[in-house]
């Protein structure tokens, strides 16, 4: 049995990692920052872009898979 | 005093010597060769030095300053660590062909001069290629030469570049070129083929993953590495590397994401990482090139390190495909611990090398205003920790349960895979370690509470992403396949050239031929037959033309001539028998007169015969008189 075969482990993991994203979140407000860009005095900005980004990543990627894929034999004669 | 030799010497001579070894003395060679190379870097000293004179110019094998350095140091301490981590290998050929292989690229690093540097660029390329080979399968075979062809493709075209340069500049000299000229393309070019810049990328996604276990991490390491040096030696501050680095940082994300085999997907990775460093050069200020040159420094161990990890579970499972693993956790901690330290450090956490470096890069295009490559920065900077951090570490220990309970991998591959974390680490909470051997003097401080939130920020809500998505399902299944890249134009429309060449050209070709075929047959009858018949005609007609000639000369002028002769014959003739007919006149009146004289004669001497002479003049005195008469008559009758 593995560690997280357990459901409430998993759980437990979640608990943390949400944990930590408020808490990245809420220091954006205290920590001094030196913005270059405009975009960067969002609250938050790194953590909206990061999110967005990914998400639209992984939905592009799907798309593209529409186009490129092939079946796995398809450069072999 | 120790003299040092070239780096690439002792690797590429020593390579030699290891087909004569067996055993534990050839696993001890093996490992003391890099420590020699390791002791004999450190012993370099600043500046040129083993310059040997080639027909009219001189080759520097050994040109060392910073630049030069930072590259030679990771390329030995790898040399080391990726010989360790391959020291089970059997075939003495591998470890020759990386032996070659890392020789060949500090060559390129510490050469001074544009000839040497062709030289180990072409060594590289055919060492390599027989890492691929030593798979030993059909499909490594076949990618191992679209490997090489693409490679001595661009190495044919730096060998032009250089020639070019040489006649243009008369200068061997390796140095800075910039974009200027014909030549300086051509060397650009032969140089972002191996740097993997889109499109001309598709070589490594395609071969890498091919190769043998060893291989592939060797492979992560120089060709590209090599790539970035030569670049940012040459072509620093060129504007459209930004631009071609940023594009690949961003799209080679979509193709990881959507990759099955975990070894192609870190050769998207790779390609990606390579990008900041492109995008570094590009940029070309002293941050920048720290940044990508660092990058490189890291990225060859965090990237070496996943290689290491991916081709261990290979190794023990005997597969990397995402749909065939799963759950390994539970048999292979270790391995999974030092997997999460290469995946932490590719996507630059915090205390990792990742950050160290790349937000070198990040920072010197925001300080650019660069906008929009900082944006696609930030989102390959996301992007990697969705697919490198992330997928791998959770597609091959976690996800599904294969069912596959491996062991962990053997000691020395855990070995030098624990040194590489080691340094990852290091290097990530010490950064001063790395920034002391940069080119440039490093005015950059990482760890500001602004740099590390933001980073931590971006990172954790990637996070966020992955578990949304995979927790509701959108999460794209890992499936196998093939995607399509540009190595499609080479592989599946050269195969449809190929086709073209074959069926329609062939047969256009053929009828050619045929035709041609037809005519000679023609002209081979026409020759055997009309052409004779056609002499014949011409002889008789100039047979008979030379008869008639003949005729005509021996005939009418003939005839003239024997006219002419004639006619004057003829002439001569009338003229003698005139002369003829007079002088006989002639005759006849001489004999008459003489007749008379004599008769005369007879008659004075004699009188006359018969009678008197006296009757025949009394017979003319009577005729005289009668005469008289008559005269003397007429005269009367006139006065009367």
């Amino acid at each position: 049995m593995g560690y997280l075969d357990d459901p409430e482990n998993i759980k437990k993991l979640k608990k943390v990692f949400f944990t930590c994203l408020a808490i990245l979140v809420l220091i954006d407000f205290i920590v001094p920052k030196h913005p270059h860009f405009s975009l960067e005095r969002i609250p938050a900005f790194y953590a909206i872009y990061g999110f967005v980004a990914c998400v639209s990543l992984v939905f592009m990627a799907k798309l593209l898979r529409k186009f490129i894929k092939r079946k796995e034999d398809y450069y072999d004669y | 005093m120790i003299t040092s030799v070239p780096p690439a010497a002792i690797f590429i001579i020593g390579a030699f010597l290891i087909p004569f070894l067996k055993g534990k003395l050839k696993t001890a060679y093996l490992l003391l060769l890099p420590i020699i190379a390791i002791i004999n870097l450190l012993n370099l000293s600043e500046g040129t030095s083993w310059i040997v004179g080639f027909l009219d110019y001189n080759l520097i094998f050994c040109r060392v300053d910073k630049l030069s350095m930072v590259f030679g140091y990771i390329f030995v301490i790898m040399g080391f660590l990726g010989t360790l981590y391959g020291i089970h290998v059997k075939e003495g050929g591998h470890h020759l062909a990386v032996f070659l292989y890392v020789g060949s690229s500090l060559g390129v690093v510490f050469s001074g001069d544009l000839f040497s540097l062709f030289i180990f660029w072409e060594i590289m390329a055919f060492a390599s290629t027989f890492l691929i080979w030593y798979k030993k399968d059909k499909r490594a075979l076949k990618a191992g030469l679209r490997y090489l062809l693409v490679h001595t493709f661009g190495g044919t075209c730096l060998l032009a570049g250089i020639m070019m340069y040489l006649y243009t500049t008369g200068s061997l000299e390796f140095s800075f070129i910039g974009i200027n000229g014909i030549a300086s393309r051509l060397i650009f070019l032969g140089f972002i083929i191996n740097a993997a810049i889109p499109p001309l990328h598709a070589w490594l996604p395609d071969a890498y993953p091919e190769s043998t276990v060893t291989g592939t991490v060797i492979l992560s390491i120089f060709t590209t590495k090599t790539a970035v040096y030569v670049l940012a030696r040459a072509f620093p501050g060129t504007e459209i590397l930004i631009f071609l680095g940023a594009i690949m940082t961003v799209f080679p994300i979509f193709y990881a994401v959507i990759e099955n085999d975990t070894r192609r997907v870190l050769a998207y990775s790779l390609i990606e990482q390579v990008g900041f460093m492109i995008v570094g050069i590009g940029i070309g200020t002293e941050l920048s090139l720290n940044g990508a040159v660092s990058h490189a420094f890291c990225n060859i161990l965090f990237e070496g390190l996943l290689f290491m990890c991916t081709g261990a579970v290979l190794y023990v499972t005997g597969t990397s495909k995402c749909t065939e693993l799963g759950g390994l956790y539970r048999t292979m901690p270790i391995t999974l611990m030092l997997c999460l330290v290469g995946a932490a450090s590719i996507s630059a956490f915090p205390l990792f090398t990742g950050f160290v470096s790349k937000s070198m890069v990040i920072q010197a295009a925001a300080d650019g205003h660069m906008f929009i490559i900082w944006l696609a920065l930030l989102f390959a900077s996301a992007g990697v920790f969705h697919y490198a951090g992330i997928k791998i570490p959770y597609f091959i220990f976690f996800a599904e349960d294969s069912g596959k309970r491996p062991d962990e991998p053997p000691f020395n591959m855990l070995l030098s895979m624990g040194i590489v974390a080691f340094l990852c680490i290091l290097i990530g909470i010490f950064p001063g370690v790395l920034y002391r051997i940069l080119p440039y003097p490093v005015d950059f401080v990482p760890y500001t509470s602004g740099h590390v939130l933001s980073q931590l920020q971006l990172l954790f809500f990637a996070g966020l992403a992955f578990l949304f998505l995979i927790t509701y399902g959108f999460y794209p299944k890992e499936e196998r396949s093939t995607n399509l890249d540009t190595d499609w134009f080479y592989r599946k429309a050269g195969r449809g050239f190929m086709w073209f060449c074959n069926h329609p050209a062939a047969k256009f070709n053929m009828w050619i031929d045929q035709a041609f075929l037809k005519g000679a047959r023609g002209f081979i009858w026409f020759c055997r037959n009309p052409i004779p018949t056609l002499g014949l005609w011409m002889d008789t007609a100039f047979v008979m033309f030379y008869n008639g000639f003949i005729w005509f000369s021996e005939n009418p002028v003939s005839i003239l001539v024997s006219g002419f002769y004639g006619g004057l014959h003829l002439a001569f003739a009338m003229v003698s028998k005139g002369l003829l007919k007079i002088s006989s006149a002639i005759e006849k009146a001489r004999d008459r007169a003489e007749k008379q004289r004599v008769f005369y004669k007879e008659l004075i001497e004699h009188g006359p015969p018969g009678g008197d002479a006296r009757s025949i003049s009394s017979d003319l005195f009577i005729a005289f008189i009668v005469f008289a008469v008559f005269l003397v008559y007429l005269a009367i009758r006139y006065f009367l």
